[in-house]
């Protein structure tokens, strides 16, 4: 089983943060930071909410596929931290949209939007579900630690949506946990309990170095090991939509596997990291700008604290 | 042998001529980043079938080759 991509949409804060603008409250400069990352700007919420973001991102995705949100059959929210403890983005993105279907949050950091479609493709074979909206919600930028440059630069806020009906066609994935969570976390908020110590400063902290050995290997194996499934070549694949943590991670894993740079499309330039949104922010960049055919097989991999991955492949399809 | 090899991919991987590298060249000398380091680490790992720690008292291609070599013996014995 797999699914249509009836519709996508992104959207970002308004409030571009170039990199030489950190160097008004960071010992950093635009060249240290664009050769280790690839990153040359992010963009920032000012006013704007992840609610706020969910809800434009998901109505492009609606107004593209032509359905109403009244016609969903199922919310699937992907964010590391929503607006609110709770209730969970995809009830106030629900409410934001008058839908009437139910709708949860899932949380697998980065790669958590290749675990929403996962869900999605499960729902649309078990439930018979016909109209599936999934949309990653982040802002990175409440959580990281503005004082820390090793890490606050990396980051952005943005939102990607799509709408997904079924298909015959195969939708094959690989989702994966190695418990590792100290190579990258952020806390929560401890709360003001009497009875406990309470922790303050609930940043974003990781070590970079072991990001990138685990999400090279990974991305490596991943795809090796979907088109090993499929029964087909790497170089068979139309597009590789990576998660956009830091462009050498996408370089490092292409070079090994020998695979065209114009395979492995990017705007990390644009946008930074912004978690689980970065994929789908890119699919719809891509397919706005109409660079996706029907039958392109396209293979997206994730990989985020925890340490999660997620790899999926299928085939680009809008229509039935 | 684990040295040649160590000196051989790093060559490759800055694009410069083994000749220039010595035991004492220092990461730093070879303008590489932490993540160009961890790179290095990773395909070292392949070539040579060991297992390296990110350790932050490596700065020259001499304690690379040492570390190498550490693990090797160890395998060995």
């Amino acid at each position: 089983m797999g699914f249509l991509v009836l519709g996508t949409g992104g959207s970002v804060p308004s409030r571009a943060v170039k990199n030489d603008e950190l160097t008004l409250f960071l010992d950093t400069d635009d060249e240290w930071i664009s050769t280790r990352t690839g990153i040359r700007e992010r963009r920032v919420c000012v006013g704007e909410s992840i609610t706020d973001l969910a809800e434009s991102a998901a109505r492009a995705a609606l107004d593209m596929a032509g359905v109403k949100p009244r016609e969903l059959d199922f919310i699937i929210c992907s964010t590391v931290r929503g607006d609110k403890a709770f209730p969970s983005l995809a009830c106030l993105l629900q409410e934001r949209l008058s839908a009437s279907c139910a709708g949860i949050d899932i949380n697998a950091a980065c790669a958590g939007f290749v675990y929403a479609l996962d869900m999605a493709d499960v729902f649309m074979k078990v439930r018979g579900y016909k109209r599936v909206l999934v949309v990653c919600g982040e802002a990175m930028s409440r959580i990281v630690d503005w004082r820390d440059r090793s890490t606050c630069v990396l980051f952005g806020d943005g939102a990607g949506a799509v709408v997904l009906g079924p298909s015959d066609d195969r939708f094959i994935s690989r989702l994966s946990v190695t418990g590792d969570w100290k190579v990258l976390y952020a806390d929560n908020s401890t709360g003001n309990s009497p009875y406990a110590e309470n922790s303050e400063g609930c940043y974003v902290r990781m070590n970079g170095q072991e990001v990138y050995k685990f999400a090279v290997s990974a991305i490596e194996h991943d795809i090796l090991y979907l088109c090993g499934r499929e029964g087909i070549r790497p170089s068979e694949v139309d597009f590789f939509l990576l998660h956009q943590a830091n462009r050498r991670i996408i370089d490092a894993a292409r070079t090994r596997l020998r695979l065209p740079e114009e395979k492995f499309p990017v705007n990390i330039d644009r946008y930074g990291n912004t978690s689980s949104a970065t994929i789908p922010l890119l699919l719809d960049e891509l397919n706005r700008a109409g660079a996706l055919k029907p039958g392109q097989r396209l293979l997206m991999s994730a990989f985020g604290a925890g340490l999660t991955t997620g790899s999926c492949l299928f085939r680009w399809q809008t229509k039935a | 042998m684990v040295y040649e090899k160590i000196a051989g991919i790093l060559a490759e991987y800055k694009g410069m001529d083994v000749g220039s590298i010595s035991a004492d060249t220092s990461f730093e000398e070879l303008e590489l980043d932490s993540l160009d380091t961890v790179e290095l680490l990773m395909r070292i790992e392949d070539e040579l079938s060991v297992t390296l720690e990110l350790e932050e008292a490596m700065k020259t291609v001499g304690d690379l080759v040492k570390a190498v070599e550490a693990q090797k013996d160890g395998g060995d014995a």
